[in-house]
């Protein structure tokens, strides 16, 4: 822009301070991992300085790679039931009137501020046996005897979903909500009907924006640790559980640290893919 | 279509809803064990939650940090942001970007970075690391709602008051940092929010010396229920509700959240 003013001696000094907090407490500490990946392991839990490529090849192991697809699996679904809820239901929103509109809002928002440790427990009860879901369908005669559904896979699924959906909406909010009108209306009095326009107009515009999403989702859910602990066996438990565990109660920091580096590497991926795609939205919008 | 709407719309309201609804019901509940139907109405749980010091303590401690970290996510987000928006710097797609990302990536990345940090500075464990560690973390939040403030802020007030003789300090302390109040509060309250449920930087960190809320929430539930777990949850939903509401209430949430507004009302 040609209004931005030109920096002085001054403005430089102001942005020393956030810029150095970021470098010393956010990018330094990717150093010190890289350091860790390659310490050397000795008993009981310590480690010494060394060029040590074990944590590394130790990412080539049946335990990692079992935990790493089956992360990647389940978070890929997550996306998937995300988007596929999320943007019929951020499409309809962004056409309200404006009081249900922000109420709903509240509720988005309200459940994105839960700590996932609430949303765990809160599934767990509802899914579980003494005073879960069950339990209201055996009141109403539907069922015999009450059950649990978790722990188990479908459990962790519902709980991942919970956590990213607010996230998806908002992602797909912005867009849709600056979608043209005149767009829809014009096809539908070209004759669409209303779900014609929706799926032959709206969602091949919104084609990268759901893209995003998806891959925000994927990355977000890939990060959750509690959810998989909470709802889950240990077959269900993803790579955050598995990093943070060995990070704290196996006290292997250096595999860890190869592993959060690992992480690290796969969200960059995706989140360059992400930026991509916004980039070719604005382009082309 | 009209059915399909109301039908999404509703199966979404329900299954945003029915977890919180389920924990509302468990922590007024009279019984230990948790039962359906309820046994009776009690406050017991929400009392069991001020009088035990465990759990007031671990309050009291989220709360510190919470309101500590919000305050370094500020002063970091602030003079980025605004430097950033008002002047020519050269590199200012890095420097956002590096404000960006820590929100981008998983928060385990970010949590062991945060560990090995602070064990290496040998200073660990500790509260203060948690506070620096969320300020950095969440300082995110408040470069988003301060950078499109400054996007949307009229520039000629600014260029009127340098006209009249103001320097550039007292352009910013006087009309500039009044107009990006409201979206650094709003930045501020977001940062608190999630610092206060923030689980896993929070316990890699510092866990096994400093036991925040959800720390002692997941340590609670490896040892089993109590229904005061419903009591703490019931407590945080209200927070992050009332907090949202205030911004729906005082800010424009629409906007805040990237709608473009002109469509809704009138006031672009």
């Amino acid at each position: 822009m040609s209004d931005r003013r030109t920096p002085t001696r001054g403005t430089y000094l102001v942005l020393a301070f956030p810029v150095l907090m970021l470098v010393v407490f956010f990018v330094a500490p990717f150093g010190i991992m890289v350091a860790y990946s390659f310490y050397r392991r000795i008993s009981g839990g310590f480690y010494e300085p060394a060029f040590d490529p074990a944590s590394w090849s130790r990412l080539f192991e049946r335990v990692f790679l079992d935990r790493a697809a089956f992360s990647i699996g389940i978070s890929l679904l997550a996306g998937a039931v995300c988007i596929a809820v999320a943007f019929p239901f951020t499409f309809f929103l962004t056409r309200m009137r404006r009081r249900p509109h922000v109420a709903l809002l509240i509720l988005v928002l309200s459940a994105l501020s839960l700590s996932e440790v609430i949303v765990g427990f809160a599934w767990s009860v509802l899914l579980g046996r003494a005073s879960g879901i069950s339990n209201v369908l055996v009141w109403l005669g539907l069922m015999d005897e009450p059950r649990a559904y978790q722990p188990g896979f479908l459990a962790v699924l519902l709980g991942l979903s919970y956590i990213a959906f607010p996230y998806c909406v908002l992602t797909l909010y912005p867009p849709l909500s600056r979608l043209d009108r005149e767009i829809t209306e014009a096809a539908q009095t070209l004759g669409a009907s209303p779900w014609k326009t929706f799926r032959t107009v709206v969602v091949p515009i919104m084609r990268p924006t759901l893209m995003a999403g998806f891959l925000l989702v994927f990355v977000f859910t890939l990060g959750s640790y509690l959810i998989a602990s909470i709802l889950g066996r240990p077959e269900h438990w993803t790579l955050s559980v598995f990093i943070s565990d060995q990070a704290s109660f196996n006290a292997n920091v250096p595999f860890a640290a190869a592993m959060a580096l690992f992480l690290t590497v796969l969200s960059l991926v995706v989140v360059g893919i992400v930026m991509l795609l916004e980039s070719r939205t604005r382009s082309a919008a | 279509m009209r059915v399909l709407r109301w039908t999404i719309v509703a199966a979404v309201i329900v299954f945003l809803v029915a977890p919180l609804l389920v924990v509302a019901i468990v922590s007024i509940n009279q019984n230990r064990y948790m039962d359906f139907p309820p046994s009776g109405f009690s406050l017991h749980w929400y009392t069991e939650l001020v009088n035990d010091t465990g759990w007031r303590d671990a309050i009291t401690r989220s709360l510190v940090i919470a309101s500590a970290s919000g305050g370094i996510a500020v002063l970091i987000a602030t003079p980025l942001a605004y430097v950033l928006r008002a002047y020519d710097i050269r590199l200012a797609p890095l420097f956002y970007s590096l404000g960006i990302l820590p929100f981008m990536l998983p928060p385990v990345i970010s949590a062991i970075g945060a560990q090995v940090f602070w064990l290496s500075t040998g200073y660990f464990q500790r509260i203060e690391n948690v506070i620096v560690s969320h300020g950095i973390f969440f300082s995110t939040l408040p470069l988003v709602t301060i950078s499109l403030a400054m996007d949307q802020m009229d520039r000629s007030i600014g260029e009127a008051a340098q006209t009249l003789g103001a320097n550039p300090r007292t352009t910013f302390r006087t009309i500039t940092l009044p107009l990006l109040l409201p979206s650094i509060i709003t930045g501020y309250a977001a940062a608190f929010v999630l610092s206060l449920n923030e689980y896993i930087i929070a316990f890699l960190v510092a866990g096994f010396a400093v036991e925040t809320l959800p720390i002692k929430v997941f340590n609670s539930l490896r040892y089993g229920f109590t229904p005061t777990i419903a009591a703490v949850a019931v407590v945080f939903i209200l927070i992050a509700a009332t907090v949202f509401t205030m911004f729906a209430i005082f800010g424009n949430l629409l906007r805040f959240l990237g709608a473009d507004t002109g469509l809704l009302d009138h006031d672009h």
